[in-house]
């Protein structure tokens, strides 16, 4: 292809943006609306994720050994726990730390009469799961080690989180289900509306001997141009919105921060900017492939 | 790479003095109905042929299997050396850069200015922007339209978009043109500009096949006269007139 063939090219396909401004703009907005309801429920579904995951990293299995147990024993115990593929981290906390802990959590001042360690039994060690879901599987198994007194754990707030993990996990599918299929409906029919409109364009230039290639090249590149548009449009508002909410909470509900810890911006845009524009060029790209293909055949 | 298919594509003598030839070529549509039943027909290099019959009588089904827009039947096909019945779909765009086509309705872009309608056939066979603002003005200036090439195809009358529509066939100098219904959509006074205009191209080597119901012209040119009826080629005379139906 001529240098000059092909800065025809793209030039043709910034001129089509303009040529027919009704299909662009309808183009745009198709894709601008999927892609801010996409761009929406991505930045609430990784915030719920993001809490869910740190409250599984609160919740642990503490592990207590049998009274006198060798200190060579414990440690063996630990190995064994530490191999297990469920076990994100595990913390030895010795009969002194537990007692310091427990002072300082609950008896204060109150603590001041005891002159030796009262729970000389409560070495143990504390483990944090990868995923919460196999929490009983590994309680079983600690139970089942020698050495081992007696293993404390939450299962209610473990069945919870397992089951707000399945809920988002099924309401992420049924929602990007209905998203595509909304998206792939609209977009359609703008498609439809875009055939209609440059029919007669793609016919005239088969007649005069153009190739496939050069038909289809301007489309792409104006299919692509309103894709990237039409994906950043979303992005900037979702970004705006974003921060407004995130101010408006930290504002007006100061303690839910406390217990609730939400993405930054910049967490939740690092996936969604390339994710959005992959998905915005790319709707752009194959639309306008489609489009064109119906009439090449000519 | 299919050696045997593009010889069986590419006939030996390209420039032969027969430019257009069909062999008991037929078309039928999915519906059935024949749109051309045995059609022989041979146009040598050079001629000016008229393809006159009523509606339905299978003229515009001729001029799309001469495009490879449709493809026939049964038969066999060849156009400037191309088996048309057997040519790949990617070398169809080379084919048709020797075929200047004009339309009754024009079918000029109607986003693009005069120039740019014309300078689009040139950049499709990929002319460099030198020859595109040596070729486009001179030939506009053939067709009469030199002081108009900022004008957009609205702003012009019938007769000024048909010669538009003829510059802009004739710019990559074809080796035939095709003319459907070139004046059908036109007053009396500009369809004879634009046959003296498809005459001269004809004087000057091109082959020009024209497709009318214009009985006035027809008769008045004397050229070579094809006529079809109900897909079947009824008369072919040379200096021929128009037949009337019955």
């Amino acid at each position: 292809m001529r240098i000059s063939t092909l800065f025809y090219t793209i030039r043709q396909g910034f001129r089509n943006l303009f040529r027919n401004k009704s299909f662009t703009l309808a183009s745009i907005a198709t894709i601008s609306s999927c892609l801010f309801l996409f761009g929406l429920f991505y930045a609430v579904i990784t915030n719920f994720q993001h809490i869910v995951r740190n409250a599984e990293q609160v919740l642990g299995v503490s592990v207590f050994f049998d009274e006198g147990l060798e200190d060579s024993r414990i440690e063996e115990i630990g190995q064994l726990i530490a191999k297990r593929p469920e076990v994100a981290s595990i913390h030895f906390v010795s009969a002194d730390e537990a007692w310091e802990s427990f002072k300082t959590d609950y008896l204060r001042e109150y603590a001041d009469g005891f002159t030796e360690n009262p729970i000389p039994q409560s070495a143990n060690y504390q483990i944090n799961l990868n995923d919460v879901s196999m929490q009983s599987a590994l309680v079983t198994y600690l139970k089942s080690i020698s050495g081992v007194r007696e293993v404390n754990y939450s299962e209610i707030a473990a069945t919870t989180l397992t089951g707000i993990n399945a809920l988002i996990a099924y309401v992420s599918i049924g929602i990007i289900a209905i998203l595509l299929a909304v998206s792939i409906f609209l977009i359609s029919n703008t498609v439809t509306i875009g055939i209609s409109v440059r029919k007669e364009e793609i016919n005239i230039m088969k007649y005069i001997g153009a190739t496939d290639f050069f038909v289809r090249s301007p489309f792409v590149i104006e299919g692509m141009i309103i894709g990237l548009i039409g994906a950043g449009i979303p992005l900037g508002i979702i970004y705006f919105l974003y921060n407004t909410v995130m101010d408006y909470i930290v504002e007006r509900f100061p303690a839910l921060i406390n217990f609730l810890s939400f993405l930054t911006v910049q967490e939740v845009f690092n996936v969604l900017t390339p994710v959005s524009l992959g998905i915005g060029v790319g709707i752009g790209f194959l639309g306008s492939i489609v489009t064109v293909r119906k009439h090449l055949r000519v | 790479m299919d050696v045997s298919a593009n010889r069986r594509t590419k006939r030996t003598a390209s420039d032969n003095k027969e430019i257009i030839s069909l062999n008991n070529v037929s078309k039928a549509y999915s519906t059935g109905a024949p749109a051309l039943k045995d059609v022989d027909l041979h146009i040598n290099r050079g001629e000016f042929v008229f393809i006159v019959g009523d509606s339905g009588s299978g003229k515009s089904t001729l001029i799309k299997l001469l495009l490879r827009e449709l493809t026939i039947t049964s038969g066999d096909i060849n156009v400037m050396g191309y088996d048309l019945a057997r040519i790949k779909h990617r070398k169809i765009p080379k084919f048709r850069r020797n075929i200047g086509i004009v339309f009754q309705d024009f079918r000029l872009l109607k986003d693009r200015n005069v120039y740019e309608n014309v300078a689009f056939a040139q950049r499709i066979v990929q002319k460099s922007n030198k020859e595109i603002r040596k070729n486009v003005p001179s030939i506009l200036a053939i067709v009469g339209l030199a002081g108009k090439y900022k004008a957009r195809p609205r702003q012009l009358s019938g007769g000024e978009q048909q010669r538009v529509a003829l510059a802009r066939a004739l710019v990559n100098n074809p080796t035939i043109l095709l003319a459907d219904e070139p004046t059908g959509n036109l007053d009396p006074k500009n369809s004879w500009e634009i046959m003296k205009l498809l005459e001269q191209i004809n004087e000057n080597g091109t082959t020009v096949l024209v497709v009318t119901h214009n009985r006035e012209i027809v008769n008045a040119m004397q050229k070579r006269v094809v006529t079809l009826k109900k897909g079947v080629i009824v008369s072919d005379e040379e200096k021929g007139g128009y037949i009337d139906e019955d």
